[in-house]
């Protein structure tokens, strides 16, 4: 990785180390929240703020969370971080709140948060931890926010809820496409959004782990 | 670093940490539980309001509900009881208590419910003295998922005037279509029962205006039959014997 700065761990995982798209992490829920793009946005401050506060957090005690017990420290605070979240959407956007259901709760099992709980705030200065976390909720709420738009204007042919291409039942134009309301087409569009940004970004290509060996001329003679 | 991993020390932090955290968790919890409840009872008066046909946007619900009277009923008698408060009764809890309700066997048990509470709170709306709606509660199995809504019946106890459902898990676009407003408005004017008392209403593929029982028929939603054979079940359920039929029979009758 190169050299840690405030604006660096901010910018870099938007799109040159993207959460989901390069690290392919925080998956299950990409697939749930994106078909409407208001409660999108509502998971994806919910995520940002649970993974800078958790970093924070961390950070703040990580001279003194013996080793043994590291992974369960980092999961108490990360699931009493996402309780406050929950409660706070049940006070305050309760409709949101409803449709989000389980996803918000299972931010605890997202391995972004875990993730950087474990490779940066144990090694980083509470401040600088804080921002690491706001740059990986962006990173994931861009990629997040790409796919909600896709599957919401397609799908349902609105975006917020406001109509913007008139649908057939309700005597438009427009026949939606009911597959992009379902779970599977986030999984689709994400990796179509992987391939653009690496073909944008060559080098997040991965290397070959194995190449085929070209044919011998003993097996062409067999055929 | 060695001496974070004693084992006093490491008992030290797991007791602090408990402790800040449950602090944390319960002082949010705690805080704030009035606002949460409020926004509970709130979003249900919206969904009894919208059912009943009413514009529940940009209005305040909690006067607009101040018209409706809750009552309970007691769905075997099909009389109004007290026997428990209107007000605090949760039909959602009873239906799983077994001391408020009962096993229904398969034969009757068209909607699929297992289990059916012995009380249930309705709606009523009056004007100018006489009775104007009746809100019923109703439930029941379309594909994935059990549907929970409202049915909106007019002072008459036979013409609906209105359905809505606020949970379920249907497929989008297929049977979640049971939110499409388009399809809602059909059921509005329509009548449930005939003559002699009989449950009558059904959804069929594409009603024939010239039908004379048109008015008992519901387009069903296309590409959803399985939905809306659910939502046939659950409204010939609620309104049968098992369900709200003394009750409602009592009260064409005028005897409640």
């Amino acid at each position: 990785m190169s050299e840690v700065t405030a604006k660096s761990v901010v910018v870099s995982p938007i799109f040159e180390n993207n959460p989901i798209a390069l690290q392919i992490l925080g998956i299950c829920s990409a697939l749930a929240v994106t078909s409407s793009l208001q409660v999108t946005l509502v998971m994806c401050i919910a995520l940002t703020m649970v993974t800078a506060f958790s970093n924070l957090s961390i950070a703040a005690i990580r001279h003194h969370i013996p080793s043994s017990i590291r992974i369960i420290v980092q999961m108490i605070i990360i699931a009493s971080l996402v309780i406050v979240v929950d409660q706070i959407l049940k006070a305050y956007a309760y409709s949101i709140s409803k449709q989000l259901s389980v996803f918000v709760g299972l931010i605890i099992t997202n391995c972004i948060v875990m993730g950087r709980a474990e490779a940066f705030a144990m090694k980083n200065p509470p401040g600088l931890s804080f921002l690491d976390g706001i740059g990986n909720g962006l990173g994931y709420s861009v990629l997040l926010i790409s796919v909600a738009v896709i599957r919401e204007l397609f799908g349902a042919g609105k975006l917020f809820g406001i109509e913007i291409l008139s649908l057939v039942n309700d005597g438009g134009w427009y026949v939606p496409n009911g597959l992009l309301l379902l779970p599977p087409s986030a999984f689709f569009i994400i990796g179509l959004l992987i391939w653009a940004l690496r073909s944008w970004k060559p080098n997040q290509v991965e290397a070959k782990e194995y190449e085929l060996a070209p044919q011998t001329t003993s097996m062409q003679e067999a055929h | 670093m060695s001496s974070n991993d004693t084992v006093q020390k490491t008992v030290k932090v797991a007791l602090l940490l408990c402790l800040v955290c449950s602090i944390v968790v319960s002082g949010a919890a705690v805080i704030l539980k009035p606002v949460q409840l409020a926004n509970k009872a709130l979003d249900r008066k919206t969904n009894i309001l919208a059912a009943a046909g009413f514009e529940t946007k940009g209005q305040d619900i909690n006067t607009l509900f101040l018209q409706f009277t809750p009552k309970v009923v007691d769905l075997d008698a099909g009389v109004y009881t007290t026997a428990v408060d209107a007000e605090t009764y949760d039909q959602r809890k009873a239906a799983k208590n077994p001391k408020l309700s009962d096993e229904l066997s398969d034969d009757v048990d068209i909607a699929s419910i297992n289990r059916r509470e012995r009380y249930a709170t309705v709606y009523l709306l009056e004007k100018e003295g006489k009775l104007d709606r009746i809100i019923i509660p109703v439930h029941g199995y379309g594909l994935w998922s059990t549907l929970y809504g409202f049915l909106a019946l007019e002072g008459d106890g036979n013409t609906v005037a209105g359905l809505g459902f606020y949970s379920h898990a249907e497929t989008p676009g297929l049977g979640g279509e049971v939110d499409n407003p388009r399809w809602k408005s059909q059921w509005v004017g329509k009548r449930v029962f005939d003559e002699q008392g009989q449950t009558q209403i059904e959804l069929v593929k594409s009603v024939d205006p010239s039908d004379p029982r048109a008015m008992y028929k519901v387009d069903g939603l296309s590409g959803a039959t399985l939905t809306s054979n659910g939502v046939e079940n659950l409204i010939r359920f609620w309104l049968g014997e098992k369900g709200f039929g003394s009750y409602l029979a009592n009260l064409r009758a005028g005897e409640v």
